[in-house]
């Protein structure tokens, strides 16, 4: 049913000691969609995915994900869910096909199906080849992709991605991108974690920004930019000269103020739609030459350093 | 299926992987079989001449204590394993999935217990080719073979719980030698208790070791047992009750990494 939240968290409170790793979280997610739960390292992501998968007990608050308490029901809960975590929770010593298969007896699947499950997930993740080779002789994409087909041995409806690219490289990372890309297309709810902001911006629907236990901004990747000041128009003028020709010209499209630095003209844009052409139109009609000109977008780091003051990048060990 | 039914079969998928870790990593199969020989050939040829043990030779002393103590450390994989498994996340991975919430401590027991017959089999074969001869009836004999392997499930669990609660491998493995070692030498294993300084005899003949290894010994080779069977078997009950208890508690709260 479309509209159906497939996780549904309130007031979610957690402390270590004096440390407070979740101050009162607020999450919900629509079945079918991607929900990205942003934060620098030790923003309480990784503690409010331990919560809702049942490793942890919160201090306070309530839950519930895939139509099940989180806190009453949590043995219930856990044949409906798939985790994949930071670390890739595979066994070394085993063999891919062998760490699927035990995946699929610990989660119950009817005779037969854990090996049948196996056999397709490693088709599906490209891994057939090195099917029984042990886990110890893979690269890290390769781990990766095998601790992702093993949060998907039951077929659970709701999946939880804790960093699952963190560590990787980047063409191993734009591979994971692709994988999970194609995967919450068949149907799944997903909970992301990620500090990478090009990461949530590619592949949440909706994205939750975490700072220091709390819920700073929640929206689309859009909303977000637009409330960072939308998409901006940048001219590079031949001649410095013509700025303040170039912004007259350019101040029906502006949804703000124009700025003029060295040779380039900045101004927000009202539209993106058409902004382009219109603005070559108007710039050649008054008369001024652009070497160069622009659309661009606001990234999340732009989002992020206006939420909270500081940058997204990690700046301390992760205590969550 | 019942719950029980799962978690007997949640227990046996677990202790196969446990299993065919062993054959891979064949510096663990060198620690089950190379050490205890190593034990064996040094405490009877090094040692041995030194060491008196009156109406028994020494080597029918040496092996049922040599044999026990090899039994009690036979759960260190199970220390090892858990405190990896911790580390790299598979903990978290079983936590999250429907499976009995002790099936992991008791799949690793399990599997010691296989790996502790593979090596009672070793020790026996090296014991026989140094000398040592059974010298009680049949029923005797397997009655001790099963108490060495019920002393070795025992102490899987005291492992066990050193897994889980130990902040690394390393420091699993610190804490093991360092409290359980001292434990096994305080003791009837490899010298007559009367034979230590009168301060540590008190020590030694308290040490629940003692009461294992001198059982082990009356039902291999017919020394007097006193009360030492039914003490070791009361001993490992009791150890399997409290730290299968303590280990499962660590389980449920374990916290990864």
């Amino acid at each position: 049913m479309a509209g159906e939240l497939a996780i549904e968290a309130s007031g979610l409170r957690k402390r270590y000691g004096n440390v407070v790793a979740l101050d009162g979280i607020d999450l919900t997610a629509e079945t079918g969609m991607v929900m990205g739960l942003l934060g620098p390292n030790g923003a309480g992501k990784t503690t409010a995915v331990r919560i809702l998968t049942t490793l942890l007990v919160p201090d306070a608050g309530t839950a519930r994900v895939a139509g099940v308490d989180v806190l009453k029901e949590p043995q219930r809960l856990r044949a409906r869910i798939g985790l994949a975590g930071q670390y890739a929770a595979v066994d070394e010593n085993l063999s891919g096909f062998e760490n699927l298969e035990m995946v699929g007896r610990l989660y119950h699947l009817s005779r037969g199906e854990p090996r049948r499950r196996a056999r397709e997930l490693l088709a599906e993740f490209d891994l057939t080849d090195a099917a029984d080779r042990l886990v110890r002789t893979y690269s890290g994409g390769m781990r990766r992709r095998l601790d992702l087909a093993a949060a998907l041995v039951a077929r659970p409806p709701v999946l939880f991605l804790d960093e699952p690219t963190t560590g990787l490289d980047p063409r191993s990372r734009l591979a994971l991108w692709d994988t999970i890309e194609q995967l919450v297309s068949g149907g799944a709810t997903v909970l992301l974690t990620t500090q990478y902001l090009d990461e949530a911006d590619r592949l949440a629907d909706r994205i939750a920004v975490i700072d220091h236990g709390r819920v700073i901004a929640e929206g689309t990747p859009g909303e977000l930019k637009a409330d960072c000041g939308g998409e901006r128009l940048e001219v590079r003028l031949a001649d410095r000269t013509q700025g303040p020709r170039a912004i007259e010209a350019l101040a029906s499209l502006t949804a703000g103020n124009a700025s003029l630095e060295d040779s380039t003209v900045r101004l927000p844009l009202l539209e993106r739609k058409g902004a382009v052409a219109e603005a070559v139109r108007r710039l050649d009609a008054a008369g001024v030459a652009a070497d160069d000109l622009v659309v661009v977008s606001p990234t999340l780091d732009d989002v992020f350093l206006r939420l909270t003051g500081h940058g997204a990048e990690p700046d301390e060990e992760d205590g969550s | 299926m019942t719950s029980i039914a799962y978690g007997i079969s949640d227990t046996l998928v677990l202790a196969k992987r446990s299993i065919l870790r062993i054959p891979r990593q064949p510096d663990l199969l060198i620690g089950f079989t190379v050490q205890p020989i190593m034990f064996v050939l040094l405490f009877v040829y090094v040692f041995g001449g030194a060491i008196s043990t009156p109406g028994l030779d020494y080597v029918d002393f040496l092996i049922p204590g040599i044999i026990v103590q090899s039994m009690t450390f036979g759960g260190f994989v199970t220390a090892l394993g858990l405190s990896e498994d911790l580390k790299k996340g598979l903990i978290d991975r079983f936590r999250s999935l429907p499976m009995s919430r002790s099936a992991v401590l008791t799949g690793r027991t399990l599997a010691d217990g296989a790996t502790n017959v593979v090596q009672l089999v070793v020790m026996l074969g090296v014991g026989f080719a140094v000398g040592f001869r059974f010298n009680n009836d049949a029923a005797s004999v397997i009655a001790g073979l099963a108490l060495c392997l019920l002393i070795g499930y025992a102490f899987s669990w005291v492992f066990a719980f050193i897994g889980l609660t130990a902040s690394s491998p390393e420091a699993a493995n610190a804490f093991g030698f360092t409290f359980l070692f001292p434990l096994t030498f305080v003791s009837s294993a490899f010298v007559p208790v009367k034979s230590m300084p009168s301060w540590l005899q008190p020590v030694a003949e308290n040490n629940p070791f003692t009461d294992m290894v001198n059982a082990v010994r009356a039902l291999f080779v017919g020394t007097p047992a006193g009360n030492s069977i039914w003490l070791a078997v009361v001993w490992s009950l009791g150890i399997t009750a409290v730290f299968a208890t303590l280990a499962v508690w660590r389980y449920r709260h374990a916290v990864g990494r």
